[in-house]
């Protein structure tokens, strides 16, 4: 068991507020993440968590005990960071098991724990070998032991993929969440990379200036993002933005912009014309001539498989993700149509979502 | 003539061999990418290049003039590195005029104020020019740092994965403003990476590097659709090729002499089995957001493949699979057809 429950902690530095009144509860044998960009108040939670800083207000509880003012010794938490150093002169067996001798483990016991470890990450084959000599993909596994042979309650990990490689990392990515399918520590992993996020996390936790912006699985984050904060930020590219001026009312199923009326999932809430925004993911754009939402196609990158296509619109820009072998010329006035159910709503001054049918999560 | 051209050149330390016979020519107003991992020569090529490193054999021309001998400060390159390298005491402003207060530049004290808000505006930092080096954020200093670089006018800009300190984010915002600011300046540009999706977004031409050699050069869609080899096959594509053993998949017309075949999203046919075509089955959907992966099982074989969201596939659906011009590979590795 290890719940981690945060109650409306906060972090000041000077008159910097770094994180502000948040609450968040990572259940036992969760994998979260939290992600946003650097200064963002991710590291500061994650460090509180760890006891490496001091709360200025609330509470840290892991499981139900009050642990806010506890040294990070005291609490049974492996903070990870540098995963991926190792001692280029010890074997590999010496390399996992270091935490432990340094603990002052008893040998036999150090030996059982490794060897557990290793069969656990599938290179018992390598205890011996040295680690100069081992792959790429072999050398993180045998970083990833050394991290994991204390098992502890719970990791923490702080962007313990950085530096890597991207073919590493998408190795890694996967090893991390095959490991955690294996063992179910309860997990907090700090990233800016949202890949990462929707990869491994069980949960992501998208931060923005010291706030919480929205928890949720991945699939809720990404296709039903809560405030345009989320809508930006998930997504590569992110999602499109059409801006318009109206009034909604319960019930209704389109909006109508310049020309075009476009149909959306129904709306649920009454409110008075105010300046709004219709968000689009780029997957969710198709090229249609009969429709009336127009513009002019303004760029193409290509990326292989798929293309993202930009077009110009009179109420923002487009950007569309359509096959590659599709053929489009710059210059071209095109029609769009979008996949109504999942379009989102978003009232422009609060950057909050107008409630609709979208959120009941019909499409899981 | 502001061409680069290297011809035929090696370097090694020690017993390490880290370029190998390179030969590449890098036209004027070009964005040229190398893309290939930690340890493939991709730093050490651009080091030759700037004068930084002296190469064992070969020649490197810049601008028509052979550099091959000349030391750093006589060729007319300017170079970004991976770390951000300021100078904390100076603002932003004097950071980005810096390089044009340099011995041997004959800039007015106008011209540098000029190009210094030029090259703010180009870089997005025009509003912090007054604030110091050391109060910026990780991306800010990484623009100035670009900015530098960019101030002065050089026959080739090296870039030594200038976003990789970036969040991801920003990252991604950066690879579309250094695409635009060096179309805007008409800059050649060499640039290292081992990020496939920079290399795709930005290069004009990709040059496939592994172990110090250049594997193969050409545009994103020559490397993508036309890869000389399965390493270079391999290294482009998010899921990653499949590649497959033959007979795993109906291949009767597939050439004979054909070992391997490569099958990328848009190499299979993938639909619910109907009676008796089940040939595959659907391990599950890995839910990336804008690219939702389809983990399939063939035998003990898995494939992977971006999944299209208009198939409505669920795990344990069971699907056929059949391929659609895929990359067919001889037993050396070489692909197969026409060249690029």
């Amino acid at each position: 068991m290890a719940e981690i429950r945060v109650e409306n902690l906060q972090k000041k530095f000077g008159a910097f507020t770094a994180v502000e009144n948040s609450n968040l509860v990572i259940e036992d044998g969760e994998f979260v993440v939290m992600l946003g960009p650097s200064g963002c108040g991710k590291t500061t939670t994650l460090r509180m968590i760890a006891g490496l800083e001091l709360p200025t207000a609330g509470r840290i509880l892991l499981d139900g005990e009050d642990v806010t003012m506890k040294r990070a010794r005291e609490r049974d938490i492996a903070f990870v960071f540098q995963l991926f150093a190792l001692y280029p002169h010890m074997n590999v067996r010496k390399n996992i098991g270091f935490p432990l001798i340094a603990q002052g483990t008893p040998r036999a016991e150090v030996r059982k724990r490794v060897e557990e470890t290793a069969r656990l990450l599938r290179i018992d084959h390598l205890l011996d070998k040295s680690v100069s000599g081992l792959a790429g993909g072999d050398r993180q596994r045998v970083a990833l032991g050394r991290a994991i042979v204390r098992r502890p309650k719970c990791f923490l990990m702080d962007e313990p993929l950085g530096t890597l490689d991207t073919e590493f990392r998408d190795l890694m990515v996967h090893e991390l969440r095959e490991l955690h399918n294996r063992i179910h520590a309860t997990t907090v992993y700090v990233t800016h990379d949202q890949m990462e996020a929707m990869s491994m996390a069980d949960k992501i936790a998208v931060m923005n200036h010291g706030v919480i912006e929205q928890f949720g699985t991945p699939r809720e984050i990404y296709d039903r993002p809560r405030t345009m904060y989320v809508a930006d930020f998930m997504g590569s590219p992110p999602m499109n933005f059409l801006s318009f001026n109206a009034g909604l009312a319960p019930g209704a199923r389109k909006v109508v912009i310049g020309e075009a009326e476009i149909a959306v999932p129904e709306i649920r809430e009454a409110r008075s014309p105010a300046d709004l925004a219709l968000g689009v993911r780029p997957e969710h754009v198709r090229f249609d001539d009969a429709s009336r939402l127009r513009g002019f196609v303004i760029g193409a990158e290509y990326l292989g498989t798929t293309q993202i296509i930009s077009v110009e619109t009179a109420d923002g820009v487009i950007k569309a993700r359509i096959p590659a072998d599709q053929k489009v010329a710059s210059g071209e006035t095109v029609g769009l149509t979008l996949n109504a159910k999942r379009l989102s709503l978003f009232d422009k001054a609060s950057g909050r979502a107008v409630e609709t049918a979208l959120y009941e999560g019909a499409h899981g | 003539m502001a061409d680069v051209v290297i011809t035929a050149v090696s370097k090694s330390f020690g017993a390490a061999e880290a370029v190998k016979d390179l030969s590449l020519t890098i036209s004027q107003g070009e964005f040229v990418v190398l893309l290939g991992p930690t340890g493939a020569g991709k730093t050490t090529t651009l080091r030759l290049i700037a004068g930084l490193e002296k190469p064992d054999r070969g020649h490197i021309t810049i601008g028509g003039v052979d550099a091959t001998t000349l030391p750093p400060s006589a060729r007319d390159v300017s170079f970004v590195f991976q770390q951000y390298s300021l100078y904390p005491h100076l603002s932003v402003r004097e950071n980005l005029a810096f390089p044009l207060k340099a011995p041997g530049q004959s800039l007015s004290k106008d011209e540098i104020l000029q190009r210094v808000e030029e090259t703010a505006r180009l870089v997005r930092i025009e509003h912090k020019l007054e604030n110091r080096a050391t109060r910026l954020s990780g991306g800010e200093m990484q623009r100035v740092a670009i900015g530098r670089a960019l101030v002065r006018r050089p026959s080739i800009y090296l870039m030594d994965e200038p976003l990789s300190s970036l969040d991801a984010k920003l990252r991604a915002d950066m690879r579309l403003e250094l695409k635009r600011i060096q179309q805007d300046l008409g800059a050649t540009v060499l640039y290292v990476t081992h990020d496939q999706i920079e290399a795709m977004t930005m290069a004009d031409r990709i040059g496939i590097l592994a172990e110090g050699r250049l594997v193969q050069i050409g545009t994103p869609r020559e490397i993508y659709t036309t890869p000389a080899n399965l390493h270079v096959a391999a290294r482009l594509g998010q899921p990653a090729i499949n590649l497959l053993p033959r007979g795993l998949l109906p291949d009767a017309d597939l050439p004979p002499d054909a070992v391997t075949i490569g099958a990328r999203t848009e190499h299979l046919r993938i639909a619910k089995a109907t009676t008796g075509s089940a040939v595959a089955k659907v391990d599950w959907i890995e839910h990336l957001g804008d690219q939702d992966h389809l983990h399939m099982r063939v035998g003990d074989r898995k494939i992977v493949t971006l999944s299209d969201p208009a198939a409505e596939l669920a795990a344990g659906d069971t699907i056929s699979i059949a391929y659609r011009n895929p990359l067919c590979f001889d037993a050396a590795g070489n692909r197969i057809g026409e060249a690029a």
